[in-house]
């Protein structure tokens, strides 16, 4: 490429082919020492806690008092959170896209809200409107229906911490979409309902399925919303995560592992079945 | 005849644009209930919380010595993370987008795993491998180094939680822009360094700063994965979350709302930033 300015350089120096393979594989080289060491072992680590001897500390962490329903709560949870939130979320989507109102880029703004707010935080947001001292708390509380320290309270959490998720998946398609479509559909006479199932519906699936995906992964793991929402009782509101923090808390670190793996490999299968949704999405775009 | 029909066309249509603003304007007043009651009413009720005993409680609250020390330990812990996730975020990025070789399906995969992981777990893997009788722990303790119970062992797990988001932002923008600028920039005499610096940081900017922002707002909002690391030392090892949620549990609850509410007011600029950003973005790219 450049045989006159090598010809120039001192007999010492690399040869230019030489200096571009290190940096070929010194890029490389630090990528998977960077992963592999921040990531891989970490994950060992847990798994081989959880499952070295076998299937015996997962046997004793569902004799651990309240750890089955805590689990069975979380799966449960996790999946009502996705369901509301593919729904809500899908609705919100479409109303920052389509919709021209005045506080629309607010309302985008609150959205993106629980990417940046400190979970935890959150958790005490919602407990200063919703729990039992608070007006609106109270006048819920004369309806019947509690909220703080009870499972209503976890749902609201990880509704609250994983809003901005479907929306952000629904977004970007929406936005792609040929808004000609629908109106040629309208002009033929078909209602608003029969538009947005027949047209709009079938393009935007594939991201509902992404984000809510992504919702119910990131509500198995949730804990600092939930922390503060929940009251922790054994049987009734204890979650998973609080469940391994507890464990651990008590040195049982051998079941703690293995109740991790076991969430951990539920939420990796489901985080692989979006990245691969959300590949052959762009794939299809790129056909 | 024809102007009969004519009416009962527009008619028609009028009661159908009728109908159409009526289902729109419900829609939206669902979407607007929801996010209310989820989000913007508790941010009125944390502010309203934490302001209501008055300012005395702020100023007193700032003035303590644990306070202060919580806020500068997040802070450290923010800035060390996002130098690391960064830095390492777009050396992967570049080797996932450029180059192909075995094992790249593998090393994609484990980018996306700190998703899939509670933040408790990933504390609990920190423990394993530095704590008491853990993989690491002999070598460490030889050489005096403290790891768990102080700053290591929480920046290890923070930058586990942040490393996606640099990554995630800045690969989709680097396999958009191709190689061919970078190669006609060699071609043209500059240097790897040169061609990255004036030519490919500059295609990636707006994702990569996306990528900080986020990662940002995630280290310094952290709990569960320092929880069980940090070893919750007051006025050590106690970040401002830490804080909130120890006063929590210690009832101390208007110097928790006060702090909590700092920390979703420097949430909310970041969020400006990123709205700025994605505004931005759209804009270049139009």
């Amino acid at each position: 490429m450049s045989s006159a300015a090598q010809a120039a350089e001192p007999w010492w120096a690399l040869s230019y082919r030489t200096v571009a393979r290190l940096r070929h594989w010194g890029l490389r080289g630090a990528a998977v020492l960077y992963l592999g060491l921040m990531i891989g072992l970490p994950v060992a680590a847990i798994i081989n806690e959880g499952f070295g001897e076998g299937l015996r500390a997962l046997r004793d962490a569902f004799a651990y008092p309240g750890a089955t329903q805590a689990i069975i709560l979380t799966l449960w949870t996790s999946t009502v959170a996705a369901v509301v939130n593919g729904l809500f979320g899908t609705m919100l989507a479409y109303v920052l896209v389509r919709y021209r109102f005045r506080g629309r880029q607010m309302l985008s703004a609150i959205v993106d809200l629980p990417l940046a707010i400190p979970t935890l935080v959150t958790g005490l947001m919602l407990r200063a409107v919703y729990s039992s001292t608070t007006p609106v708390g109270r006048a819920l509380e004369g309806a019947g229906i509690k909220v703080v320290f009870a499972r209503l309270g976890i749902l609201l959490a990880l509704c609250a911490v994983t809003l901005p998720f479907v929306v952000r998946a629904v977004q970007p398609v929406l936005l792609e979409l040929d808004i000609a479509e629908e109106e040629a559909a309208q002009t033929l006479g078909a209602s608003g309902w029969a538009t947005f199932r027949r047209i709009v519906l079938p393009a935007i699936r594939p991201a509902i399925a992404v984000g809510a995906l992504l919702t119910f992964a990131r509500s198995l793991g949730e804990l600092g919303a939930v922390f503060l929402l929940s009251g922790n009782m054994p049987g009734r509101t204890l979650t998973a995560p609080v469940l391994i923090y507890q464990m651990a808390n008590q040195w049982k670190y051998d079941q703690a592992a293995a109740v991790s793996t076991l969430l951990f490999t539920i939420a990796f299968v489901v985080v692989l079945v979006t990245t691969r949704l959300a590949r052959a999405r762009t794939g299809e775009d790129a056909a | 005849m024809s102007v009969a029909v004519e009416r009962v066309r527009s008619d028609d249509l009028k009661r159908r644009n009728r109908r159409r603003r009526l289902a729109h304007g419900g829609i939206l007043a669902l979407c607007l209930t929801y996010v209310a009651a989820l989000l913007a009413l508790p941010l009125v009720g944390i502010a309203w919380t934490a302001l209501k005993p008055g300012w005395r409680t702020v100023t007193s609250t700032y003035a303590m010595a644990d306070v202060q020390h919580a806020f500068y330990l997040t802070a450290i812990i923010t800035v060390m993370t996002v130098v690391v996730t960064t830095l390492f975020g777009v050396v992967v990025a570049w080797v996932l987008v450029r180059q192909r070789f075995l094992g790249r399906g593998l090393l994609n995969a484990l980018v996306d795993t700190p998703f899939a992981l509670s933040p408790i777990t990933v504390g609990l893997a920190c423990v394993l491998l530095f704590g008491r009788g853990g993989w690491f722990e002999p070598f460490f303790a030889a050489r005096g180094i403290q790891i768990m119970f102080a700053l290591p062992s929480m920046v290890l797990v923070t930058v586990f939680i942040c490393i996606p988001f640099v990554i995630r932002e800045v690969q989709p923008v680097l396999e958009e822009i191709g190689t061919q600028e970078e190669d006609a920039a060699r071609t043209l005499g500059a240097s790897v360094t040169q061609s990255f610096l004036r030519v490919t940081l500059p295609n990636i900017r707006w994702g990569l700063l996306y990528g900080i922002a986020l990662s940002t707002a995630r280290s310094m909002g952290e709990i569960g994965a320092v929880l069980l690391v940090s070893g919750l030392i007051q006025g050590k090892t106690e970040t401002a979350t830490l804080l909130i949620f120890r006063w929590v549990e210690e009832r101390q609850l208007a110097g928790a709302y006060v702090v909590a509410l700092t920390l979703a007011m420097v949430s909310i600029l970041i969020i400006l930033a990123i709205e700025w950003l994605k505004r931005k973005r759209v804009r270049e790219d139009a």
